[in-house]
């Protein structure tokens, strides 16, 4: 009987440990260990665009940065605060059609429209949601994936705000360059501002939230308030997302409620990587693209990405970004126990 | 007259379409996202074992149950077991089981009209002056025997009590030598098979469409939360409940507002109690 014993050491490398504090200035070679990951993505998402083929190519590129707002919102939610919101639709429909109403109704153009629908809609969204914060795990999941269900439903069965028609005629982006640079610029901002934001103050209280709520409470802090500053700013991420898609596509219904805006994010917050929120959105430049290209094969490609999503969930649930990480912060090696 | 005659018949499938989630969840503690598909996948069965086999009505129908169960089993065993415990890997992994089932089932090319199963028995016989499909009269009769074979199983025989006292007490019935992994797969085969069943009972009053496998999956759902999850009694009643109210709904406002009921129900025995009218969930687990 020998079985070899050995285990898998994982150490941080030298330059890491380096990089976490001051002596990160002491070199060029330390200075680009930290800012080259993060250039790579700026300039590549900047430049994007540019190098896109074709018109197609670049209208899916703003489709990938919606789905992107979106993902991240789902990440915030679910690995800092412990909601598992499966409600994207929901943020995207009320985000849509409230900038929809504003630009056909009252002739608002695209830049009052979307900050507008913005801000409102996040406001309705937490409104709507404000009952249902105390649940949790699967109570709070089923909640809010049949918000935009029964919206949907409700729209129909009233024939409100365009009925199964939905709202056409609402005016598109001035020209697309605008429009992709606009997506693009929205997703970045909120990548790092959500990275910055978790990591002050209030972002230790959201995942005390998440970790030991009842240490939260015992500490004079109401739960209640902090879930909703959570899910506000989440749903302003989609209703922003929401709005973008309606001026894009010049047109507001209730396929906006559908369950695709639902699914894609988590898939790829699955694919990404779990609680990086960088791990989300290239979790959506990954799935959205194969997404286009299967297009042809119909309801295939949902076929395959619900495989996608479920194998990575077996075995890889870490996701493609921690993985990533750890291969730049740290090295292995087998020892012998 | 006709609205307590049809609301029954409602309610009544609305409770056997429930029955699966609800053994599922009380048992391993998971909730089957892949109910919806598992409920098409016996019906696409059952119709492709007679149409295209040719085979006697009740044999088909017979193999297609034994084929979901063993399906659910094998989603169980080698998915659902590994993500057991993490609420919201389940809910996605098993949703996305779901989700590839029936959008596998709209790609190989089962969609439209043209699926439909024979009803058991032709006719109808009039209750009061209101007249009923005898079919709808077999639903009643066969639905009250499944109920009552659950209640005898799980009351005298060895499985069925392991699995109810799984159902109470995990941990207990692990230290009393009962395999709860294994005793999970039985449910989780035995949801399918009643899944299964439901499909083959309300399926031939309608067509066989992929879009089923959604609406059962959320009228299951809200049967479910309103009765309090893991609870059966209490998913029957509350399918009487759900049922009456589409009924009433569609008598006194339209058909559109039928699903509107039901989602609304989730919502909002969620917000006020969500541990359901008979859910014995402790309320701290599930809410702050």
């Amino acid at each position: 009987m020998t079985i070899e014993e050995r285990r898998k050491e994982r150490l941080d490398r030298g330059i890491k440990v380096r990089t976490d504090g001051i002596y990160a200035i002491m070199s060029l070679r330390e200075l680009s260990y930290l800012t080259v990951p993060r250039l790579v993505l700026i300039v590549g998402l900047l430049i994007l665009p540019l190098v896109m083929p074709s018109m197609y190519w670049q209208r899916v590129i703003s489709i990938v940065c919606i789905y992107s707002l979106l993902a991240l919102s789902f990440d915030f939610l679910a690995h800092f605060l412990g909601l598992v919101s499966l409600g994207g639709a929901f943020f995207i429909g009320t985000g849509g059609y409230i900038a929809a109403i504003l630009n056909t109704s009252f002739g608002f153009p695209p830049i009052f429209t979307i900050p507008i629908s913005t801000l409102l809609g996040a406001v309705i969204c937490t409104l709507l949601l404000l009952p249902c914060l105390p649940l949790r795990g699967v109570y709070f999941a089923i909640v809010t994936l049949m918000y935009p269900l029964v919206l949907a439903r409700i729209i129909e069965a009233l024939n409100v705000l365009g009925g199964t028609d939905g709202i056409y005629g609402v005016a598109s982006f001035a020209n697309r360059w605008i429009e992709q640079y606009f997506v693009i610029l929205m997703v970045l901002l909120f990548l790092f501002g959500m990275r910055r934001l978790v990591n002050l103050d209030i972002g230790l209280v959201f995942r005390a939230v998440k970790d030991n709520d009842q240490a939260v409470r015992a500490s004079g802090m109401s739960i209640t308030f902090y879930k909703a500053i959570a899910v506000f700013i989440a749903s302003a991420m989609g209703c922003l997302g929401g709005a973008c898609l309606v001026h894009i596509y010049m047109w507001s219904g209730i396929s906006q409620f559908a369950l695709d805006f639902s699914i894609i994010p988590i898939a790829a917050t699955v694919i990404g990587g779990a609680g990086t929120l960088v791990g989300p959105v290239l979790g959506c430049f990954i799935l959205v693209p194969i997404n286009e290209l299967l297009r042809a094969f119909g309801t295939f490609r949902i076929l395959i990405y619900s495989l996608i999503l479920v194998a990575f969930i077996i075995l890889r649930s870490e996701g493609i970004m921690v993985y990533g990480q750890r291969k730049y912060h740290q090295f292995e090696r087998w020892v012998k126990i | 007259m006709d609205i307590l005659i049809y609301g029954t018949i409602n309610s009544i499938a609305l409770a056997i379409m429930a029955l699966g989630f609800a053994l599922v969840y009380g048992i391993s503690r998971v909730p089957n996202f892949a109910h919806g598909a598992l409920y098409v996948v016996c019906g696409f069965v059952t119709w492709s074992l007679l149409r295209g086999l040719g085979l006697n009505y009740l044999v088909s129908i017979i193999l297609a149950m034994i084929i979901t169960g063993v399906i659910g089993a094998l989603i169980y065993q080698f998915v659902l077991i590994r993500v057991r415990g993490m609420a919201i890997s389940e809910i996605i992994a098993s949703y996305a089981i779901g989700l590839a089932i029936l959008e596998g089932f709209r790609w190989w090319g089962f969609k439209g009209m043209t699926y439909t199963l024979p009803v058991f028995v032709e006719g109808s016989i009039n209750i009061g002056d209101i007249p009923v499909d005898l079919h709808r009269v077999v639903i009643v009769g066969i639905c009250a025997a499944v109920v009552a074979f659950l209640w005898l199983f799980t009351h005298y025989t060895r499985i069925g009590l392991a699995l109810r006292g799984m159902a109470q007490d995990e941990r207990a019935a692990l230290m009393l030598g009962i395999d709860s992994d294994f005793m999970a797969v039985v449910a989780m085969a035995f949801g399918s098979m009643l899944a299964g069943l439901a499909a083959v009972l309300l399926l031939p009053l309608g067509n066989i469409v992929v879009e089923a496998g959604y609406n059962v999956l959320i009228l299951a759902i809200a049967v479910c939360i309103v009765g309090g999850l893991g609870s059966w009694m209490g998913a029957v009643i509350a399918a009487f409940l759900i049922g009456f109210a589409q009924i009433l709904t569609v008598a006194y406002w339209g058909a559109h507002y039928q699903m509107v009921v039901a989602l609304l129900a989730i919502i909002f025995t969620l917000i006020l109690k969500p541990s359901g009218l008979f859910g014995r969930q402790k309320e701290l687990e599930e809410r702050v």
